[in-house]
Formats: C-alpha cells, structure tokens, sequence
C-alpha cells in the first residue's frame, strides 16, 4: 500500500516536471521565460515552481478522489487546482491533466506579468506626475498621494493601448485551450461513463 | 457580506475545554442590500448547530472577557467579510452578550471559556459547506493552540474539494445564469408581448417568457465560461461559479446546453419560428460576437446594445408572428437605454478594465463615452414621443413619461459635465429603474383595441 502510495507521488512529481520543460518550450514571446534550471535538476525546478505559484505546500487528504481548489493567487488572483490522479489514470485522463494544469500555470504566468506591470508602471507614472507638479509622494501628514480619476484616466489609456497586441494574441490562445480542455473532458466523462456500464455488463453481481 | 459565526465554548469545571460548538447563523439581508455584489444567496435565515469534539486543552489565559466563574455566557462575533484577495477572512467582533442561547444548552451553565480561535477564513456561504469545514476546523483548533505555522494553516484551510453537492446547485446555477439579469431580460420581453396589439394568449406569454428566459441562462453561462481568468481580476466578478472553481467548464457548458436546447426549440416549436430565430440570433451575438469583442474593439458596446434590444421584439413577434413597427420601436427604446446605463457602469471599472484588458469606451474614448450617453438619454425622450405616432400607445404615454425621461437627461447631462464617480453612479442607479418604470408606463397607456373596434364601427 505504502509502495504504491509512493509511486503514485514519484510518478506526479516526474510528470510536473516533465510539464516544466514543456511550459517553457511552448510559452513564446508572451511570457517572460522561466527562470529554470537543468532539466536534470528536478527539485530545484520544483522550488522555483513553488516560488513562482507560492501555493503549492497544500497536499489533498490521501482518501480525497476529487480535484481540490485553492485561494487566488496573490499575484494572478487565479486560483490553483491540485489534480487528483486515480490508479488507473487512461492516456487520454492524463493527457487532460497535463493539458489543464500546464494552461494553468501559462494562465498564471500571464496574469502575474500583466498585474505586476500594471502596478509598477501605475506607481511610475503616479511618481512622474507628481514630480512635474513638484510635489513629494506622500504629503505633510505621510500618507500617500493619489492623483484625480481623470489624470489616472490618461494612464489607464495609455496601458490598454500598449498592451493590445499581447491581449489579442492572449485571447486567442487561451479560448483555444479552453475548446481543448472542455472537448477533452467531454470525452473523459463519456469514457468514464462507458467504463461504469462496461464493468456492470460484465459484472451482474454488482447489482 | 451577511454572514456570522458565533462561537461558543463550553468548559467542565476542571478548566478544560471539551466541546466546541458552533452555531453559524447565515442572512442575506447584507446582500440584498448592496447591489454592487454579484451574489444571490438563496438561504434564507438560517441556524446550524455543529458539536465538534477536539482533544482535551489546557485553558489559554483568556482574553478582555475572562471572567472564570461567570454563568453567563460571552460569545465573540465573527463577521466573514470580504477582503481585497477575494478570500473570506471573519474579523473578530469583540462584544459580550448574555446570550439566548442559555435556555437552550441548560447543561453548558459551567464555566465558559472564551478562546480566539485564530482565523475562520474561506467558508462559503452555503452551510452545506460547514460539513466539509468541519474538519478542517478540528485541525484549525488544535494547530492554534500549538501556534504552528498560521499561515499555512490558513492557508490549507482555504483549499476546497471540488465536489459539487445537489444542495448547492440551484445556487450556482443561478450565479452562472446571471439569474437577476436574465429576471430583466424577461420582463422586457413579457413587456413586448404585452404591448403587442393581438389578444394576450397565456400559455403563449408562458412559454416565450420561459423560452427567453432559457436562452439567456444559456447566453450568461456561456460568456461565464469564455471569461474566467479575466472575471478572476476583476473585483466585480471574483465571485462567480466558475472563478471559484465549484464547477467544472464542463458543466458550465452542459448547463448552458441544457438551456439553450430546449429553450430554442420552445420558441421555435411553439411560439413561432420566428421568434425562435431571433432568440437564435440574440444567442450567437452575445456569446460569439459581444463576448470576444468586449477584449478587441469598443463597437462591443453597440453589439451589446442590440442584444438587449431584441428580448422585447421577442416578445412583440410571439404576439403576432411578424416584426412590425411597434416591435422596432420597443427595440430601439430598448437600445437607446442601454448607453446610460453601460456607460455610467463603465465610468467607475475603468482601472479594472485596463488591467484586464477590456477595450471600453470609457477607458479608451472618455469623451465619446459621456456624449453617447448623453446623446441616447436624450433620445429616450424623442423615442417616447413616438409610440403614440405608430399607435402603440395613447398620447397621454409621453407625458407620462417626461418626467422621468427628463430625470435620466439631466442625470446623463451631469455625467457629460462633471465625469466623475458620483454622476456616474447616480445615472446607473437611475436607469436601473427608469427602464421598468417606462414599460410600465407605457402598459397603461397601451393603445386600447376596444376603442379602436368602436372607431371603426361608428366609421362603417
């Protein structure tokens, strides 16, 4: 039981890692690069990988069948999903699995780039307005300066429209791999389902 | 948020704690009063009571409330708010009651103990979902008192098994198909059915209500399921079904089928097929027009205006049976309101549509924005004025109906000029209601066929 408990993990390990190197091939100009190591270096890359989505110390209770979902990220505000692997995992199972949790960690790598842009650049500019008025960041009291809706409204132009092309390219990316993943787990749960009648038919006693 | 957690521990004389009860007592009377929140919570006031058993504790030195030998019991308040992470976290009101629960719970009489249990962070609103918590609570208490990690702690609490329990389907289901908008879509549809000049057929309202009613589910779970990681962002929308993972995309798109099947063919089959068309058409435009192009051109505003257009032609051609000029009408009122009350929406969501992405006219073209608001307020009043020229109405409907069409220009007309968070908002909340209000006007003044048949008979 231990054993094969222990595989189980071995196995999960390995194929994450596996996921780590195939992120980085695929992700292309959207994302910065992973700042990954040697492929012959799986913990290490596993540290990084934790350090860059920072939630994965929680493990499912080992008696759990389901996928457990975890708070939003602080950084991309998506919340991680912790897959669960069922003993008799069919390729197409996997293949899902990979598929779900590699668009989730393209998702957050996105997300956490556009959130962190998004805010240094709103302090810069935040700063530079101030300084053209002449004025410190924060006031007589020590609290910050904050600018009117309007002058932030020639930020939050300026952003959008220097992001444009990154979005549509996002967006078409991510409805595609959206249409992958729904289509598969449509065939996942159609399998699932054969396999329940399958074992009925073979089985009467079961009744 | 409406939602608290009293706590209340019971001790045996020897100072030990051994029982942790706790009565969580669920209202929604917050949430129906702030409109700004995205959530219907189908629970009405509720009480639950858990016994959760934890090991024997030696009793921490105890908090303001301490009083060891008191036989009135203290409970501490917690308060699940929202905070700016989306995750719930109960912040701890200090207060001491003597609380009813005395009478009920006789044996608890020895001495209480009051222990601040760390954090009750991320318990979903649904009590089914205190089951689930139940555990994890029991571990929560234990993993306090040894002053382990909190953070992890909290953090592991926080994470949800995706399990979807029956009981909170309706729920969810109601979230994913955006339920009080779909409620509109509804009443603007019945509105034109009822202002169709033809005798009103009950099972025929009935069933276009129902088919409409359907075919926007489908459309609102549909656009649900397209816009997860960008509704996760948005403060607006991290409450949704889908963001918070308690289904799967794939339900979400069952669901959605499961509507939009039977729904179209309702209106198809038996209504008209014309207007199974339109509810067709109305369908492919939200989700496979509105929907993609919200992220690539601000045209999403006037596509998004047609498709809150055509419920009410909807409607108006299940009467009939033909797309006639009163039906045109109602769609352009229709159409004309949807400015004002977008575009005030918009005003104050522009850092979160920069951020996410979300090309608005009020981000890219502010000017625009305001002036097209103002432009369509305006014509609401002009539009009104028309009904009784294309005998939908009696004259007496513009009248009755200037001066909230006056109120909602002047509203638009001080969104134009000053464009800031108040004006914005006070021409959202208007249209909002402005909009029932002028339908229901205009069902009053709705041109009578009697007179018309006395008209004709006197002529003859």
């Amino acid at each position: 039981m231990s054993r094969s408990g222990f595989a189980a993990t071995l196995s999960r390990l390995l194929l994450q890692n596996r996921h780590g190197s195939r992120v980085l091939n695929h992700v292309g100009s959207l994302t910065a690069p992973r700042p990954f190591c040697s492929e012959s270096d799986p913990r290490s890359r596993g540290r990084i990988k934790q350090a860059l989505s920072g939630v994965s110390s929680f493990t499912p209770p080992a008696n759990s069948s389901h996928d457990w979902v975890g708070p939003p990220d602080r950084m991309s505000n998506l919340r991680p999903i912790k897959y669960h692997i069922p003993e008799y995992e069919s390729p197409l199972e996997s293949r899902l699995r990979k598929l779900r949790q590699e668009t989730e960690d393209w998702n957050h790598q996105f997300w956490t780039n556009q959130n962190i842009s998004f805010s240094k650049e709103k302090e810069g500019f935040i700063y530079s307005c101030l300084k053209e008025k002449g004025l410190e960041l924060r006031d007589e009291d020590g609290r910050k300066r904050t600018l009117s809706a309007d002058e932030m409204a020639e930020f939050y132009k300026e952003f959008l429209n220097k992001n444009y092309q990154k979005h549509s390219v996002y967006n078409k990316e991510w409805y595609m791999r959206n249409f992958t993943i729904t289509f598969l787990m449509g065939r996942v749960a159609l399998l699932k389902t054969w396999r329940k009648l399958g074992w009925r038919q073979q089985d009467p006693k079961l009744k | 948020m409406g939602g608290s957690i009293i706590l209340l521990l019971g001790t045996a004389p020897g100072g030990q704690v051994r029982q942790l009860y706790i009565f969580v007592k669920w209202t929604n009377i917050h949430l129906r009063n702030d409109p700004e929140l995205n959530l219907l919570s189908p629970c009405s006031i509720q009480t639950m009571s858990q016994r959760v058993k934890i090991k024997n504790h030696p009793v921490n030195p105890m908090q303001n409330h301490g009083e060891k030998n008191c036989t009135s019991y203290h409970t501490v308040l917690w308060y699940v708010t929202k905070t700016t992470e989306g995750c719930q976290r109960a912040k701890p009101k200090q207060e001491a009651l003597t609380a009813p629960l005395v009478d009920r719970h006789p044996h608890l009489q020895d001495e209480t103990v009051i222990r601040q249990v760390q954090q009750i962070s991320a318990i979903d609103q649904h009590p089914s979902s205190v089951q689930s918590s139940k555990e994890t609570l029991t571990q929560d208490t234990e993993g306090a008192s040894s002053e382990e990690d909190p953070s992890t702690a909290q953090e592991t609490r926080q994470w949800k098994e995706i399990k979807v329990m029956l009981g909170d389907l309706p729920g969810i289901y109601a979230r994913l198909s955006k339920i009080r908008l779909t409620a509109l879509v509804v009443m603007t549809a019945s509105a034109g059915y009822a202002m169709a000049p033809v005798p009103f057929d009950p099972s025929c309202f009935l069933l276009a209500s129902l088919g409409t009613g359907l075919a926007s589910c489908a459309a609102n779970s549909i656009n649900q399921y397209f816009e997860v990681p960008f509704d996760s962002n948005m403060n607006r929308t991290k409450n949704r079904p889908l963001v918070r993972g308690q289904i799967s995309p794939l339900h979400a798109v069952s669901f959605a089928a499961a509507c939009a099947v039977p729904g179209i063919t309702l209106l198809a089959l038996t209504v008209n097929p014309l207007t199974g068309a339109l509810g067709a058409l109305n369908l492919f435009l939200y989700t496979c027009c509105y929907t993609p192009l919200k992220r690539l051109s601000i045209t999403n505003t006037w596509v998004g205006a047609v498709v809150g257009a055509i419920p009410p032609v909807m409607g108006w051609t299940a009467a009939t049976g033909s797309l006639d000029v009163g039906a045109l009408l109602l769609g352009g009122i229709l159409y004309s309101w949807q400015f004002p009350h977008f575009n005030a929406l918009s005003w104050n969501l522009r850092e979160d549509y920069s951020r996410g992405g979300y090309r608005m006219m009020s981000v890219t073209h502010p000017a625009l924005c305001r002036r097209v608001a103002l432009r369509h307020s305006l014509a609401l009043i002009g539009l009104s004025a028309l009904a009784p020229a294309l005998d939908v109405t009696s004259w007496t409907f513009p009248l009755i109906s200037l001066p909230i069409n006056l109120y909602i220009s002047y509203l638009g007309y001080s969104f134009y000029r000053d464009a800031d968070r108040s004006s914005a908002r006070k021409l959202f909340f208007c249209s909002l209601w402005h909009l029932p209000m002028l339908l229901l006007l205009m069902l009053t003044c709705k041109k009578s066929r009697v007179d018309e048949e006395d008209k004709s008979m006197a002529h003859s």
